[in-house]
Order: structure tokens, then C-alpha cells, then sequence
């Protein structure tokens, strides 16, 4: 299993420095077999993961909670590399070969380098280096926010990489901190390695665990989006490209959060379950609850799917709060269904942007008209963002609903309900007049797709939802059951 | 005799050197023109390196010689090399002499006076958590906390993106600062990851000022304001 890993840390990496040096035009070529290839090293990984910690070294950890996220990130690279394919071919139509090659390099190097930093950040079995890999997510994917050179991309890079640096200042203190907590037990050369730390958990000092906790939350947490340290978020989200939109969204987001559940498997160890859980359960509902507010309203396709996806990770808190293992099992679903709803959503949404020109959803018209594959698998998206059943999100949902109810967190529970079926109102009654409200005579664009690049990657995220939905297979629910007594389900 | 002791010379001078670290920090706050600030911050970095020397000696970890001269030779030679090419480069000095104090959200003593406030909660919170072990004078950690605090606090009251970056460069210092404090013994591979990733993210935000002045002509950020809601 040791090569899987390697190679999951070498061949994006490699490809991204070849997008960098070889010539424009092999990009769009290696790219594709890169994310593909990755998505199939990360499905290697499922049966190992799902009965055994894979330790190598003490610094490469790959154990059932990290393989959830590398399946999500890397199920959404592989989506994402394709369709970048199509969106890279509509993309600076206008401008010369050179100026558009230059592009390319830039974009794909850009995009692999930042897919690398994603599967690599749960594949670090080091609190160290799991901060080191997502400052590196930030620093690539803030100059993936910039590549487009508008002023808005400018103005949202800034804030991005100003805010999100902010926020993982504080996480390296919680670095910091969990290192003083651990070594008063495991020595003053322990180097952050993940599984004796929490091995260890209930014997270290309760400040410094709990300030090392606090500050992984506020700091991991500006980058996963929770209110109030979200206001990069709509901003970089509408600004990027969209498949980075979509990587940002879906795995970046749920990437963070991983870093933040590292910190809870060693804080409820040590503290009991009842701080790390109300905790959690405070920044989710905020979320919710701005996320709730700020869907209706929207002038920008991006930024309502942006709003959505602080929305689901205040799901995710809230899920965790609840501490029943149903509700923890329905979290990670969660995680997995997300990366596919948002990838989906956002791949559409830049289908929508590419042939209509613009992101203003009042000029988004007849959507069902034009684009006879994106723009139903666009409604399909949003009703799966939405937890219409099949989706996998209607699973992931009733369950984290049902472990609320049933671990007696009614109130968070029925704020849960209230705040999903709010988002679910702002969110379908935009998209619907995008799709169903005819356009304008003057303004009709042919019948056809941009690309079939840009189609074949949300189908598959389709067939990924259904089976989350219908009929998750067994290898997997099992690791969701090994992930879950990870993460130390109680009540 | 009472139960108070003097500190020994490790304890001392880790003291000390965090209380010039913030009194730097409030120079950065204060200071109008950029390029002074990059003074100060070079400043405050070689005092870092002086702290990891004196740590190195006091508590025989070879390892803090080799951070603290890497630590020097990025943080008080290469970051502020790379910041005054850059601020040279987009003409900045120029620019200050027209509107010196015009990033200033605050002046000067209001910002001053909302800076000992943030540091005085700061100091005196983690005063109260009582953290500190055989190699953690719990005052140097409580002034860690206090400069994390004016830093953020630099990086909200200034609006130009240079004194923004600077803001978070010495936030990073503050944090070094912690480091060293409880954490000494990290081991030196890891300490090495983070300076390589400043040096990376320093070049990042060097990318990013360049391109927002090449399209507003200016490092203030007051005309970042188009993505709301």
C-alpha cells in the first residue's frame, strides 16, 4: 500500500510541474489521466483503509477517517481534470495562441499542483505537516483565484490569501499548543505524529488541549468556511475558475474540516465530548444560519453556490456535535455526496456561464432550452444539493437529522431542519428561472452544449450520487463504520 | 523570604526579548511609511533569531543554532529584500510622500490606545491559563499572545495591501515567538517546513500586491470594495 500512497503524492505533483515545462498543448493531455489515475489510487486504497491504519514512518498516515476525504477529493480531481478539458477550450476565445497557451500552462500546472496539496494534507500523518499541506492548498488555489487578471479576481485573491493566511496563523498555534500538550507525555522530540497523540489523549494537560482545539476550529475553520470567519469564501468561490471553484468548494472546504476533526478526535479524548461538540455545534449553526439568510438574493450564480456550501459544512459541525454514530456516519457520507452535489453544481454553473456570458442569474434564461444535457443535469444538481431523494445528500442528511433526534439534541436538530428547508427555497427558486423561465427572443442562443468534456464528468457525478443514495456498496459503509469509532462515537 | 524569584538569564532574557518583540509591534502599528516598517520588522525578526540562540544555549539543543540562522537569513534578509524590490518597484516611494498617513484607518494614538487594549487582553488571558512548563516562562508566552493580537489588529486598521502583508508577516513572527516559548523541541525538519512555507507564501503575496497595483495603480485597498453580499 505504500507505493498507492507514494504515488498519490507523486504523480499530480509530477504532472504539474510537466503542465509547467512541456508545451501547452500535452496539458489538457496528462491532466485528465492524472485525476483519473488518482481517483482510482484513492479507490485502491478502500479496502486496506477500511480494516487497518496505514502508519509508514510515523510522517504518511492513511487510516478509514483520512480515506473518506482523499475518495472525496480525489473523486473530484479526477471529475475536475476532465472538465477543465471543455472549459479550458472556451475560455480567452478571443485572445491569441500565445497569450492562451500561457494560460493553459499557468491554469493546469495551477490545478494539479493544488490536487496535490489536497490529497496529500489526509495523507500526512503529522499535525506539523497536515498544516504545512494545507498552507500550501492556500497559497496555490490564491493564485488560481487571480489567474483570470479582472479586478475582481484581483480584489477576491487579496482578501482570499490575507484572511485565510490570518486564519491558519492561528491553526500553526494550535500546532504549537497541541505540540506543548503532547510532548509533556510523549517526550520533547515527538514530532505531531497523529496516532500517539490521540492514543495518549485522556493523560494530556486539559489548557493546553482545549486551547490547541479553539484555535484549530477559528483557525482550520476560515478556511472551511464557518461564520463569522466565511468572508473570503463568496468572494474567491465567484472570482475562480470553475473547476477551481468547484475543487474549492467541494474538496478544499471538507479538507479543512478533516484538519479540524483531527483536532476533535484528540480534544473529546482528552475533554470529554460535551466542550469539542458545543463547540462545534455554536459555529454550525451560524453558518446555517447565514448561509440561510444570504441564498436569497444573490445576483451571482457562483456566489449562491458558494453560500450553499458554507451552508452544508455548518451541516457537517453540526452533525459532529451530535455525537451519535448514525449522525457521525451520516457526516461522512456527507462529506463524500457534497464533493460530487458541488463539483455537479458548479461544473454546471460554468457550462451556464460559458454560453451565456455571464454569472448575473437575471440573465440566465431558458437554460432547459438551450442546453439540452447541462441544463437538466443542472437542476439534478441543485435538487441533490438540496436533499431530494435519491441523492446521496438525502441519505447523509436524514441520517445526521435522525442521530440529532435521537441523541435528544431536538433544538439543533429542528434548527437543522428549518435552516436546510430555507437554503433549499432561495437556492430552487433562482436556479428554476434559470431553467424554466424562456429566454428573451432577442437574446436565444442555439440549442447545443459547449462541450462534451464539460458533460461526461457530472454525469459521473450523477452515478456517484445515485449509488450514495440507493445503495452505498459495502466497502465503503464499512469504512464510514471504522471512521466513525475513529471519531469516537458516544451517547 | 517571599516566594518570588528572580528569573534565571534564559527566562530573563526570553522575557525581555518578547517585550522588545512587542514594543517593535507597536512601532509597526504607529509607523506611517512602509519602508520603516519593514525596519522594524527586521528588527523584530533578528530579536527571534536572538531568542533561538539564547534557547539553543541555555538548553543545549544544537538544532536552534541551524533555525536561527535560517530563520535570520530569511527573515531579516530575504522577506524585507523581496518587500522593498517590490515596493521600489511598483514606486511606492513616491506614492507615501503624496498620502503618507492615508492608509491609516485610525490615527496614529487611537490606534495605538486600540492596539494596548488588544494587548492587554491578550496578555493578561493567557496569563490566567497558566501554560507554561520547564522550558515556558509563562510571561513570554502571555506577550506572544498580546503581539498576536496588535498584529491582527495592524493588519485591520491599515488599508494598503503592503502594511497588510507586513501585519501578517510579523503575526508569523508572533507565532515563532510562541514556538520557541513551549515549543523548542520541535523537531527541526518540522520548524524548517514552516520557514519554507513563509518564503513561499511571502512570494505569493509579493505576486498578489503586484497585480493589484498594476490594476489600481495604488496599494490602497480602499477601492476593494466591488464584491459584497
Amino acid at each position: 500500500m505504500i507505493a498507492v500512497i507514494l504515488a498519490l503524492l507523486i504523480v499530480p505533483l509530477a504532472v504539474a510541474i510537466a503542465c509547467a515545462v512541456l508545451p501547452a498543448r500535452l496539458a489538457p493531455v496528462i491532466t485528465p489521466v492524472s485525476g483519473v489515475a488518482c481517483f482510482g489510487l484513492v479507490l485502491a486504497l478502500i479496502p486496506a483503509a477500511g480494516h487497518r491504519d496505514l502508519n509508514y514512518l510515523s510522517y504518511l498516515r492513511v487510516d478509514a477517517l483520512s480515506e473518506i476525504f482523499l475518495l472525496a477529493t480525489g473523486f473530484l480531481y479526477g471529475a475536475v481534470a476532465v472538465y477543465a478539458v471543455g472549459y479550458t477550450k472556451h475560455h480567452n476565445k478571443d485572445q491569441d495562441q500565445q497569450h492562451r497557451d500561457r494560460y493553459a500552462r499557468r491554469f493546469y500546472a495551477g490545478l494539479n499542483l493544488f490536487g496535490w496539496a489536497m490529497l496529500a494534507a489526509p495523507i500526512m500523518g503529522s499535525l506539523a505537516l497536515l498544516w504545512i499541506a494545507v498552507e500550501i492548498t492556500t497559497i496555490v488555489s490564491a493564485l488560481l483565484v487571480a489567474i483570470e487578471d479582472t479586478d475582481g479576481a484581483a480584489e477576491a485573491a487579496w482578501k482570499y490569501v490575507l484572511i485565510a493566511s490570518a486564519g491558519l496563523g492561528l491553526a500553526l498555534l494550535a500546532t504549537v499548543f497541541a505540540y506543548f500538550a503532547g510532548s509533556q507525555l510523549l517526550g520533547e522530540h515527538y514530532n505531531l505524529a497523529i496516532s500517539p497523540l490521540i492514543e495518549v489523549s485522556k493523560n494530556l494537560p486539559h489548557t493546553p488541549v482545549r486551547l490547541a482545539f479553539m484555535l484549530a476550529v477559528l483557525g482550520y475553520g476560515t478556511k472551511v468556511g464557518f461564520f463569522p470567519v466565511h468572508t473570503w469564501l463568496p468572494d474567491a468561490h465567484s472570482e475562480a475558475p470553475t473547476p477551481v471553484s468547484a475543487l474549492l468548494s467541494g474538496a478544499l472546504l471538507a479538507t479543512s474540516f478533516y484538519a479540524i476533526l483531527r483536532y476533535y478526535q484528540v480534544a473529546s479524548g482528552n475533554l470529554g465530548s460535551g466542550f469539542p461538540r458545543d463547540t462545534l455545534l455554536a459555529f454550525g449553526v451560524a453558518s446555517l444560519l447565514l448561509a440561510a439568510l444570504y441564498v436569497f438574493g444573490q445576483q451571482d450564480i457562483k456566489r449562491l453556490l458558494a453560500y450553499s456550501s458554507v451552508e452544508h459544512m455548518g451541516i457537517l459541525a453540526i452533525g459532529v456535535s451530535f455525537g451519535a454514530p448514525v449522525a457521525l456516519a451520516g457526516v461522512l457520507l456527507h462529506v463524500l455526496a457534497h464533493a460530487a452535489a458541488k463539483g455537479n453544481a458548479f461544473m454546471g454553473a460554468g457550462v451556464f456561464t460559458v454560453k451565456f456570458g455571464t454569472k448575473k442569474i437575471s440573465a440566465l434564461r431558458g437554460g432547459l432550452d438551450v442546453l439540452p444535457w447541462s441544463g437538466p443535469l443542472f437542476l439534478i444538481a441543485v435538487f441533490a444539493l438540496s436533499a431530494m431523494p435519491p441523492s446521496g445528500i438525502f441519505r447523509s442528511e436524514f441520517q445526521i437529522v435522525y442521530g440529532g433526534l435521537s441523541s435528544g439534541s431536538y433544538a439543533a436538530a429542528a434548527v437543522l431542519v428549518a435552516g436546510i428547508t430555507v437554503v433549499f427555497f432561495g437556492l430552487t427558486a433562482s436556479t428554476t428561472r434559470m431553467l424554466f423561465t424562456p429566454a428573451p427572443a432577442q437574446r436565444a442562443l442555439t440549442r447545443s452544449e459547449p462541450s462534451a468534456w464539460m458533460v461526461v464528468p457530472v454525469l459521473a457525478g450523477v452515478v456517484v450520487l445515485l449509488i450514495l443514495g440507493l445503495h452505498p456498496p459495502g466497502e465503503l459503509t464499512g469504512l464510514i463504520a471504522r471512521a466513525v469509532t475513529q471519531l469516537g462515537a458516544t451517547r | 523570604m517571599s516566594g518570588v524569584q528572580a528569573p534565571g538569564v534564559y527566562e530573563g532574557a526570553a522575557n525581555v526579548i518578547a517585550a522588545g518583540m512587542l514594543l517593535l509591534e507597536f512601532g509597526m502599528l504607529r509607523q506611517a511609511l512602509v519602508r520603516d516598517q519593514v525596519r522594524l520588522y527586521m528588527a523584530q525578526s533578528a530579536l527571534i533569531s536572538v531568542l533561538a540562540i539564547v534557547i539553543a544555549a541555555d538548553r543545549n539543543l544544537p538544532d536552534l543554532y541551524a533555525l536561527a540562522a535560517l530563520s535570520a537569513a530569511l527573515k531579516v534578509v530575504a522577506v524585507p529584500l523581496v518587500l522593498r524590490r517590490l515596493l521600489r518597484r511598483v514606486g511606492f516611494d513616491e506614492e507615501e510622500t503624496v498620502g503618507v498617513a492615508g492608509s491609516h484607518t485610525l490615527s496614529p494614538a487611537t490606534a495605538v490606545l486600540a492596539g494596548i487594549v488588544l494587548a492587554a487582553f491578550g496578555f493578561f488571558c493567557f496569563g490566567a491559563l497558566g501554560i507554561h512548563g520547564s522550558a515556558a516562562p509563562a510571561l513570554a508566552l502571555a506577550l506572544a499572545a498580546a503581539m498576536v493580537l496588535v498584529s491582527f489588529g495592524l493588519m485591520i486598521v491599515r488599508r494598503d495591501v503592503a502594511s497588510q502583508a507586513i501585519g501578517f508577516f510579523s503575526l508569523e513572527n508572533a507565532i515563532s515567538l510562541a514556538a520557541l516559548v513551549v515549543a523548542s523541541g520541535l523537531p527541526f525538519i518540522l520548524e524548517t517546513g514552516f520557514l519554507f512555507d513563509l518564503l513561499v507564501a511571502v512570494v505569493v503575496f509579493g505576486m498578489l500586491i503586484r497585480a493589484h497595483h498594476s490594476r489600481a495603480e495604488s496599494l490602497s485597498t480602499a477601492d476593494l470594495t466591488k464584491l459584497q453580499g
